[in-house]
Formats: C-alpha cells, sequence, structure tokens
C-alpha cells in the first residue's frame, strides 16, 4: 500500500513499471534512439539499393537526376530545417517552464511547416511529374536517352520520398497528439520526456531529407556541363 | 483439509492470487500489458504455426517416400515448402524463444516489474498476429512456390502465386521482431534490479540481448528489400529485373544481409536456454562466464559480415567469396567457446538427467554436428559441391531444429513449473525428449549423405537409388512428429492437473525461481537487491566438491 501511495506522488505520465521519473525519462530516450537506429537500417537498405544502381547506370541516374526541379527541393531543405529549429524550441520552452500557449505555439509552427513540405513535394513536385508521365508504373511516357535505366531512377525517386513523406505525416500525427497533451497541461519543466523524444524523432526525419536532397538532385553534375 | 477438498473443483492444488487468475475473462488477455500474459499470448500463437509448418513438412516427407513422388504435382510440392519455410523461420523460429521465454523472464531474471514498454509489447504481439493472418490466408488461398528466400525471378515475374501477400505478412511480423527487440534492450540496459550487474546477469539474458541487437540491425534490411519487392510486383517496375537494369543479385546480398544473421537470432537464445539447463542440472557455476558472455555478442557481431557464403556459387566475385569464406570460419570460435564452455560446466557436476536437461545434452551433440558440417559449406571448393543439395538441408536443421527447437523446449520444459505453477508429468516428458532426439536423427542424417551423393533440393522427384534413405527420413519425420505432439498433449493437461510445483522445483538459482509459482502480477513484492554472482550453486568450488 505504501508503495501504491509513494507512486501516486510522482507526476502525472508516470508509469508503474519504473522506479523513478528519471528511470523512466532515460528509458524512453535510449527507446527512441534504438528505434532511430532501425530507422536508419531501414532507410540504408534503400540508399545502399541506390548507390548500387548509381554506379551500375551513371549516365542514366544523372539523366534521372536532370527530371527532377531543384528550388522545390531546396526550398523544401529550408522548410525543414526551419521546422527543426521551431521543434527544438518548443521542448525548449517546456523545459524552462514557459507558459503552455508559447509551447504550442512552437508546436503549431512546427506542424505548418511539415505541411508546407508535403504541399510543396505533393503539389509542385509529384503532381507536375505525374502530367508529364515520369512516374514508374503509374504514368510514364519518358521516351528520351537512357529510359530504363532513368525508370529505375525515378523508382527510387519516388520510394525514397514516399518513405519520406510517410515519416513526416507520422510526424505531424505526433505533433498534432504533443498539442493535445501540452493544452491539457501534461508537461511541466520536470516532465516533458514526450516533447523530447518526439523532437528526435523529428529531428531524424529531417536528417533523412538532409541526405535524401543532395542524393537525388544535386550529385547529378547539373552545373558542371551543358 | 476441507478447504483444500472444497478448492479441489476450481483448482486441484491452491496457486494463490497470481498473474494467471488475477483477472478473468477474454478482455484481460487481449488488452493485457503484463510481460507474462504475452508471452502466453505468444506462446499460443507461435504453437499454432508451428503445427501449420509441421503439417507442410509432414506432408513433403510423405511425397518423398516414392521416387516419382506419391502424393502431389510438382507445383503443389512447391508450395509446400515453401510454406514450411516461410512459416517455420519467420512465424516460428525467430520469435518462438525471445517472444515467448524471453518476454516471459527478462522482467523476472533482472528484477523488473515488466518491460520498458509494456503498451509496445502488447503491439507488438498484434502486429505479430497480423502477419501470421496474411501468411495463413496466402497459404489457404493457394500458397506460394517461391522458397523461403523470395529470390527473383521466382518471386516476380515468373511467379502467379500470392507473393505479395507473403511477403507483406513477413514485412509486418518484422516490425513485430524490431519492437520487441527495442523493448528487450532497453529493459536490459534501464529496469535491472538494484547490484544486478552486467555481469551478475544470467547469460540467458546476455543471449537475448545479442538477439535483439540482431531484431534491430537486420530486420530493419528485409523489410525494406521486400518493401521494394512487393513494389516491383504491383508496379510492375524492375527493381531487381535485368531486363530494365536492376540486378537479382543485389535482392540476395540485401536478404541474406538480414537473414544470415537471423540465423543467429534463431540459435543464440537457445544457446542462453543451454547455459541455464547445463548449470541448473548440473548444480554447478557456468565454467568461464565472460566467455560465454561475450561469445554471444561476438556472434551477434560476425553474423552481419558472413551473408556473401550463401552466394559462393551466384557469380560473387571470387575475392569477395574468399573473405566470406574466412570471415564464416571466424562465427566457429564463439560457437565453440561455448560448447567448450558447457562440456567443463558438465565436468565432476552432479548431474540430474530430466527431462529439460535430456534436451540440453541433445542440443549440445545436435548443434556440435549442425554446426562442424557448416564448415564444409563455409570452404569454397566443397561448397561448390555441396550447394544446393540436401546437405545443406541437413546441416541447418540440424542448427534450427536439433538446435533451436530442442533449446526451445528444453526451455519450455524447464519454466513451465514457473510459468503455469505446475509439473508435468516427467516420465512422458523424458520420453517425448527421447523420441525427438532419434526422430530428429533418423529424419536428418540420411539427408547428409543424401546431399553428399548429390540429390539436389527442392525437387519433387528424385532417382531410385536415393529411395532407401528418403524412407529412412521419412519414418524418422514420423517419429519426430509424434514426439512433437506428446508434450502439447501432456503441456495442456498439467495445466489443469499438474501438481502444484513450489516456488523453484528444481533448485535452481536466479531472481525467477524466488518468487511464487506462477509469479504476481507484479512479479516482486519488494525490488530485490542483488549481491551474488549468477549460478551461485553451493557445490561450485573446491572447497565443497
Amino acid at each position: 500500500m505504501s508503495e501504491l501511495a509513494a507512486h501516486s506522488a510522482h507526476p502525472p505520465g508516470f508509469a508503474h513499471q519504473f522506479e523513478t521519473i528519471a528511470q523512466q525519462r532515460e528509458a524512453g530516450k535510449l527507446g527512441m534512439w534504438v528505434f532511430l537506429v532501425t530507422e536508419i537500417l531501414f532507410f540504408g537498405g534503400m540508399f545502399t539499393a541506390y548507390t548500387v544502381y548509381r554506379s551500375l547506370h551513371l549516365q542514366a541516374f544523372v539523366t534521372g537526376s536532370h527530371l527532377l526541379e531543384v528550388k522545390f527541393g531546396a526550398t523544401n531543405t529550408a522548410v525543414l530545417i526551419v521546422s527543426s529549429l521551431t521543434m527544438a524550441l518548443a521542448i525548449r520552452s517546456a523545459q524552462t517552464g514557459k507558459r503552455k500557449g508559447q509551447t504550442i505555439f512552437w508546436l503549431i509552427l512546427t506542424m505548418l511547416l511539415g505541411a508546407t513540405f508535403l504541399f510543396l513535394k505533393f503539389r509542385f513536385e509529384w503532381y507536375h511529374d505525374y502530367v508529364d508521365g515520369i512516374v514508374p508504373g503509374v504514368s510514364w511516357s519518358y521516351h528520351g536517352p537512357y529510359a530504363p535505366g532513368a525508370q529505375l531512377f525515378m523508382c527510387f525517386y519516388f520510394f525514397m520520398t514516399g518513405l519520406h513523406a510517410l515519416h513526416m505525416v507520422v510526424g505531424i500525427g505526433i505533433l498534432t497528439v504533443l498539442i493535445i497533451m501540452t493544452a491539457r497541461n501534461k508537461f511541466s519543466s520536470e516532465y516533458y520526456a514526450p516533447l523530447e523524444i518526439s523532437g528526435l524523432y523529428w529531428h531524424f526525419v529531417d536528417i533523412v531529407w538532409i541526405f535524401l536532397f543532395p542524393l537525388l538532385y544535386l550529385i547529378g553534375g547539373r552545373y558542371l556541363g551543358s | 483439509m476441507s478447504t483444500a477438498i472444497a478448492d479441489l473443483h476450481e483448482t486441484p492444488a491452491d496457486l494463490g492470487v497470481n498473474y494467471l487468475n488475477a483477472s478473468y475473462g477474454i478482455r484481460s488477455w487481449l488488452l493485457t500489458k503484463d510481460h507474462k500474459r504475452i508471452g502466453l499470448l505468444y506462446l499460443a500463437t507461435i504453437t499454432l504455426m508451428f503445427f501449420v509448418g509441421g503439417t507442410a513438412a509432414v506432408l513433403m516427407r510423405l511425397h518423398l517416400i516414392e521416387p516419382q513422388g506419391a502424393l502431389f504435382e510438382p507445383e503443389t510440392y512447391n508450395k509446400l515448402f515453401s510454406t514450411h519455410g516461410i512459416i517455420m523461420v519467420f512465424f516460428f523460429l525467430v520469435p518462438s524463444i525471445p517472444a515467448t521465454l524471453g518476454n516471459f523472464l527478462i522482467p523476472l531474471m533482472i528484477g523488473a516489474r515488466d518491460v520498458a514498454f509494456p503498451k509496445l509489447n502488447l503491439l507488438s504481439w498484434y502486429i505479430f498476429v497480423t502477419g501470421c493472418a496474411f501468411a495463413l490466408y496466402a497459404t489457404l488461398s493457394g500458397g506460394v512456390d517461391t522458397g523461403w528466400t523470395f529470390y527473383p525471378p521466382y518471386s516476380s515475374s515468373f511467379s502467379h502465386t500470392h507473393v505479395v501477400a507473403v511477403a507483406l505478412g513477413v514485412f509486418i511480423a518484422g516490425f513485430s521482431s524490431i519492437l520487441t527487440g527495442l523493448n528487450f534492450i532497453v529493459t536490459i540496459h534501464k529496469m535491472r534490479a538494484p547490484g544486478m550487474t552486467w555481469f551478475r546477469l544470467p547469460l540467458f539474458i546476455w543471449a537475448l540481448y545479442a538477439t535483439s541487437l540482431i531484431f534491430v540491425l537486420g530486420t530493419p534490411v528485409i523489410a525494406i528489400t521486400l518493401f521494394l519487392l512487393g513494389l516491383e510486383r504491383i508496379l510492375h517496375v524492375g527493381i531487381f529485373d535485368p531486363a530494365v537494369g536492376g540486378d537479382p543479385l543485389l535482392f540476395q546480398h540485401l536478404f541474406w544481409f538480414y537473414s544470415h544473421p537471423a540465423v543467429y537470432i534463431m540459435i543464440l537464445p537457445g544457446m542462453g536456454v543451454i547455459s541455464e539447463l547445463i548449470t541448473a542440472f548440473s548444480r554447478k557455476k557456468i565454467f568461464g562466464y565472460t566467455f560465454v558472455a561475450f561469445s554471444s555478442l561476438s556472434i551477434a557481431v560476425i553474423s552481419f559480415v558472413v551473408w556473401g557464403h550463401h552466394m559462393f556459387v551466384t557469380g560473387q566475385s571470387i575475392y569477395a567469396g574468399l573473405v566470406f569464406s574466412v570471415l564464416s570460419f571466424l562465427v566457429a570460435i564463439p560457437s565453440a567457446i561455448k560448447v567448450f564452455n558447457w562440456t567443463a560446466t558438465l565436468y565432476k557436476g552432479s548431474i540430474s538427467y530430466q527431462a529439460p536437461m535430456l534436451y540440453a545434452l541433445g542440443f549440445i551433440g545436435l548443434f556440435t554436428i549442425g554446426g562442424l558440417t557448416g564448415l564444409f559449406l563455409a570452404s569454397l571448393a566443397t561448397d561448390v559441391h555441396l550447394n544446393g543439395t540436401y546437405f545443406i538441408v541437413a546441416h541447418f536443421h540440424y542448427i534450427m531444429v536439433g538446435g533451436a527447437v530442442m533449446a526451445y523446449l528444453g526451455g519450455i520444459h524447464f519454466w513451465w513449473p514457473k510459468i503455469t505453477g505446475r509439473l508435468y508429468p516427467d516420465y512422458w516428458a523424458r520420453v517425448a525428449a527421447a523420441l525427438i532426439f532419434i526422430g530428429f536423427n533418423l529424419t536428418f542424417f540420411p539427408q547428409f549423405v543424401l546431399g553428399y551423393l548429390g540429390m539436389p533440393r527442392r525437387y519433387a522427384v528424385y532417382p531410385a537409388e536415393f529411395q532407401v534413405l528418403n524412407v529412412m527420413s521419412s519414418a524418422g519425420a514420423s517419429i519426430l512428429g509424434i514426439g512433437y505432439v506428446i508434450p502439447l498433449i501432456y503441456l495442456t493437461w498439467s495445466m489443469r492437473y499438474g501438481p502444484a510445483a513450489g516456488p523453484n522445483p528444481w533448485r535452481a538459482k536466479g531472481l525467477e525461481w524466488t518468487i511464487t509459482s506462477p509469479p504476481p502480477t507484479e512479479n516482486f513484492e519488494e525490488t530485490p537487491v542483488v549481491t551474488e554472482e549468477a549460478y551461485s550453486y553451493p557445490s561450485s568450488g573446491v572447497a565443497s566438491v
């Protein structure tokens, strides 16, 4: 009974299997780091396949890369980097015990930036690709040089950015939950672990894009020849 | 006395309030966050999958009684061996010990109330069941004929079977592995009781820690590979199709990057179980604790750099082949360390031959044969002769069935009194263990000979000269089948009618034996404080000999 009483004295969000709130926080953080390691391997399989095929079909992959619009990729890179900043500011404001309105503001801003990324991606990139007939398996009418290899490139482009976009959608879902939790006063300067852990995820998704952008858009020698 | 008789109607022996009877009803099981109940949910699920996969094996062996095939069309035979492999590997062996015994025992052994993330643990089971559902759906609606390896082009342009459904099932079940591994890693790092230092952990925990590393590092790669394969089939684009610049070998590389470590997902937890059994039934401290612990980790590490030995004859460069061959030989070192240390533990121990110990001793012998025959396959020249023959089938069944399944059954028998609070009939358990050992060897030893003589695997027919050995193998399979059904019967019987086991029927060491059987929902009334090494059996040390 005394044990139960001791537990109920802990802040909200404390789970029964832990001895202390610090143990819970460390476990949560380690859990997220391990999860991110699995994510690296998950994307890593695709990066490996991309790298192997790029070395096998270099010219075709360069051709494919030139089908992409750098200006949208670059804008989205900027949008995501700013969203990582706003995410960090949201955590900072919870950590320093600022008013919950401030935390919510930064979270909503992060969410809007994430949504902007997806809007640009779907509306100005994927939709145009569909219209232009460079979506393998769905709409393909490209008959330029290196067509088969360019198709392979576009496959990887859609799989990799699609998987990344899926992670963004999940991230926006997580942000929605965090906003509701913040509004319901679940967090304090002592307990904000869910914010911190979700932040790790958000930054990870950001970093994946930091690798995808040069790999897909930039390293095709676009600004050297022609 | 009168109360005892009154209780007889409900429970033959009063086991007190525990995790099994703390709450009743289907909801209390399907929504449980208790690691012990989740372990039992997995136990029920994988037992079902084991008998599905086993049925396919029995049908195959019946078919192969006659050289021209006794029962099926070749297409059906292809589907049978594919179903057998896929179900047994992904839906039985991979989750077997980790998801059942691991879930049940890790918190008990390290002195925790539960795993670090109980909800995630339950979610893992639901994900696993969803994966099973896809696999069973595909099997019942016609099956797949790709073999368990899903090599393109068998799985892409040339198969008209349910490849996508099965690949999706394996993909989904993979996330169950990932989340289970994640949960175990965090639990072992962060949930240990005071005084439970890394080098006081039972070796079962070290083995599962190493297994979890493979879960989280390997499984995502097979997931993405099957994802690419599925997209190739659905969208008709050529990821692995040479016609449009793809490379089927890339699939094999990515596949074996997971699937070779997956072999150690299957055997490492078994090795952990054997360390527990050997010490408990020879009443001795393990010989060379740190060597056994680190051999688990080094097996996990080396497992990631040997995958190319599955591809010696695929056109991989000869230099890559040489490197993979040498690296594969390295696995023999930590494996041999384990076998030698178990044997050294037995030396001058007070050995008793109860059912779990019979499985443990069977494991050591069969694993040794399986491991040594692996060296034939890791050598480039002999592999050219043996690749694609029954020699390989025999080799990996010695590891996976003679090793992993023996350890699984040994572990189930050892911890059954803890899980259910009841004893099973030891006589029948010994009979079953003996039948399984005999049946197993009769099934698979002839396959070494068949393979050496050149009989290829995966064929529905064979030359008449191989019939005698095939009939021996099929006869062994029927003995093996009976051996597996007997424990199912008496263990089920014991759940209701077995005598109460008490907290520690084997007088074994370890935190799980210090609490009541079955354990209470919270595991420990007070968090235990650990003050001694693992396996500190009284007879250990020279003084008490």
